[in-house]
């Protein structure tokens, strides 16, 4: 196992046929998640990196091994990269341990098989060496692929720098009980694993719990790299917000109240605990998550005291199990406002359409960003 | 029985299939995978001995096979042998007559050969020769297991092109079917009878061996 390497880094340009513009690093054990909407180009980011596609320009290096350049553009049998398929594209004339052993051609022959059934104990599939992928089911295949990526990270060529391992949408085929069983596995795995690993996923709460960081990418540009509360939390443009589900997204403008940086908007002051850098004047568009809002109780004789308070009409109440989404049309907003309450308190409170609501607005949830 | 006509008819069969298999790979896996201009023409052309009539296909051979002809000459000059009235025509023939139903099972069954299956290959080390023996070629086993039971068995039963290229010669040209045509011809009803029966048998088990052949895939798939 590769310890103490370097990191991987990664730079791709093009145009055509899907455009390309993004760079990123991912140090060896830090899981770096590629998050966006489908056709985002992100799947084909982790093609480029594995050899199966290549960009027109940039470059790609492990461990301080040229994977990609102007002059060098390596096959794949020549990188040392884990590919965990989508689909897991097990071969399906193999058995499990063969699969594995496929992966294992830089190994001593006399150590593939010793070495594939120390593989396929890690992803705790000891005693099924011998079924075929259809013997197997959807979540077994999966470490089965998740093994052999494994293995080939582990011990592909030793020219190749440091192994990595690349994962598309690796749990996406699986039902969720699965699913969840095999995230659990991963970040279990991935703490004695001391090589970079590259996730390409467009479920943002995947990426929530696995990743150390994330890339936003859309349209194939990397629109903001950080780590998962960074850009859930703290988009660095609307763009991004849009992208990550932040649908509480307005316009307003920095102002000054008693000394220290406020926000203006719709005709109403708001305290903020940061303007980001946003100088005083400026335009700004800002966010807030729907964890941000808190409703107040309509019998709440400290309405007025309350931070942030702002009042507005319910015009769609949708009851989503143990809470309820809430849209409040403010006066002076085009947009609406949304937010939970739990179901029980929509209940008691009676909350419906056309009923006035007041709701404060945390000051420290509230994150402001240059305006388009 | 004539078996002489039998010794060559196999003769000629499994030379056939030998030689074709391989070429058959070469040419269906670009056919399957790569898209380029004039693809349609050569998919047309793998299709057109399908079509045409023996005797056609026989008459424009016998051209070319020629002493005088394009591939005759060649052939002479380099072996010294005539692909007319000889058993080299004969193969010749046969190669090219078999070749769409060599090609076509082959091509249908690496089009279905998932671009993932060869990507995982790669990125599991495998170059494209080892990628070949080792995933391509046991996943379109059924293809080829059709490829060559089909060309075997229609080998054995060609009629027209063999006796338009190679005549009717005791042990150089005369296969079974033509032999059973002689025996026809000469009122041995029984004689032609024992060796019709025995083409009927022959393409039987051909046939049987597949089924066993691609059920046993099947089971390996599974």
């Amino acid at each position: 196992m590769a310890t103490d390497g370097g990191p991987l880094e990664v730079d791709l340009r093009q145009q055509t046929p899907i455009p390309l513009d993004c760079a990123f690093d991912c140090a060896p054990g830090e899981l770096l998640a590629l998050v966006g909407p489908s056709g985002s180009g992100k799947t084909t980011v982790l093609r480029c990196i594995a050899g199966l596609h290549r960009a027109a320009q940039g470059a790609i290096r492990s461990n301080g091994a040229t994977w990609f350049d102007e002059r060098i553009c390596l096959p794949p049998q020549q990188r040392r990269a884990g590919f965990v398929f989508q689909n897991y594209s097990l071969l399906p004339h193999l058995s499990a341990l063969d699969n594995v052993m496929l992966a294992l051609g830089d190994v001593p022959p006399r150590e593939r098989a010793a070495t594939a059934r120390n593989w396929l104990a890690r992803v705790h599939l000891q005693g099924l060496d011998a079924r075929r992928p259809a013997q197997l089911s959807g979540g077994q295949q999966q470490r089965v692929a998740l093994a052999r990526a494994l293995a080939r990270a582990a011990s592909g060529p030793a020219a190749a720098g440091g192994g990595v391992l690349l994962m598309d949408e690796p749990f996406s085929a699986v039902d969720q009980v699965t699913r969840g069983k095999l995230r659990a596995e991963l970040a279990r795995l991935r703490q004695e694993l001391a090589i970079p690993i590259v996730l390409v996923t467009h479920d943002l709460d995947e990426a929530r719990q696995l990743a150390d960081r994330m890339v936003v990418l859309h349209r194939g540009k990397a629109l903001q790299t950080g780590t998962s509360e960074d850009v859930l939390l703290r988009p660095c443009s609307p763009a991004v917000a849009r992208l990550v589900g932040l649908t509480n997204l307005f316009a307003g403008t920095v102002g000054i109240d008693s000394g220290r940086p406020c926000l203006e908007w719709a005709g109403r002051r708001l305290a903020i605990a940061d303007s980001c850098g946003c100088a005083p004047g400026s335009a700004v568009n800002w966010v807030i998550p729907a964890e941000g809002v808190l409703l107040h109780r309509p019998d709440s004789p400290s309405r007025g005291e309350a931070e942030n308070p702002v009042t507005g009409t319910i015009t769609e109440a949708l009851r989503m199990g143990s809470f309820t989404q809430l849209t409040l049309s403010i006066p002076g907003e085009a947009q609406p406002l949304v937010f939970q309450a739990s179901s029980h308190t929509a209940q008691r409170n009676k909350l419906g359409p056309g009923q006035a609501a007041s709701v404060t607005l945390l000051a420290e949830r509230i994150h402001l960003m240059p305006a388009e | 029985m004539d078996w002489s006509a039998l010794s060559l008819s196999l003769q000629l069969a499994v030379m056939t299939v030998l030689l074709l298999l391989p070429l058959a790979v070469l040419l269906a896996r670009p056919l399957a995978w790569v898209s380029f201009p004039g693809k349609g023409l050569i998919d047309a052309l793998v299709t057109l001995p399908l079509l045409l009539p023996p005797t056609v296909l026989g008459f424009y051979l016998l051209g070319v096979f020629a002493p005088q002809g394009v591939l005759g000459q060649t052939w002479l000059a380099l072996t010294g042998r005539s692909l007319v009235f000889s058993f080299d025509g004969l193969l010749a023939a046969s190669l090219l007559v078999n070749i769409p139903f060599a090609v076509q099972p082959v091509q249908r069954a690496f089009e279905a050969i998932p671009r993932e299956a060869r990507e995982a290959a790669w990125c599991c080390g495998l170059s494209p020769w080892r990628t070949l023996w080792r995933v391509e070629l046991p996943l379109a086993w059924p293809g080829l297991a059709s490829a060559m039971v089909l060309t075997f068995v229609h080998t054995l039963g060609e009629f027209g092109v063999v006796l338009m290229v190679g005549g009717n010669l005791d042990g150089a040209t005369r296969t079974l079917s033509i032999a059973i045509y002689d025996r026809v011809q000469a009122f041995d009803d029984s004689g032609a009878a024992r060796m019709s029966l025995l083409l009927v048998l022959i393409a039987f088990a051909a046939v049987g061996s597949l089924h066993f052949f691609t059920r046993k895939v099947g089971r390996r798939g599974n």
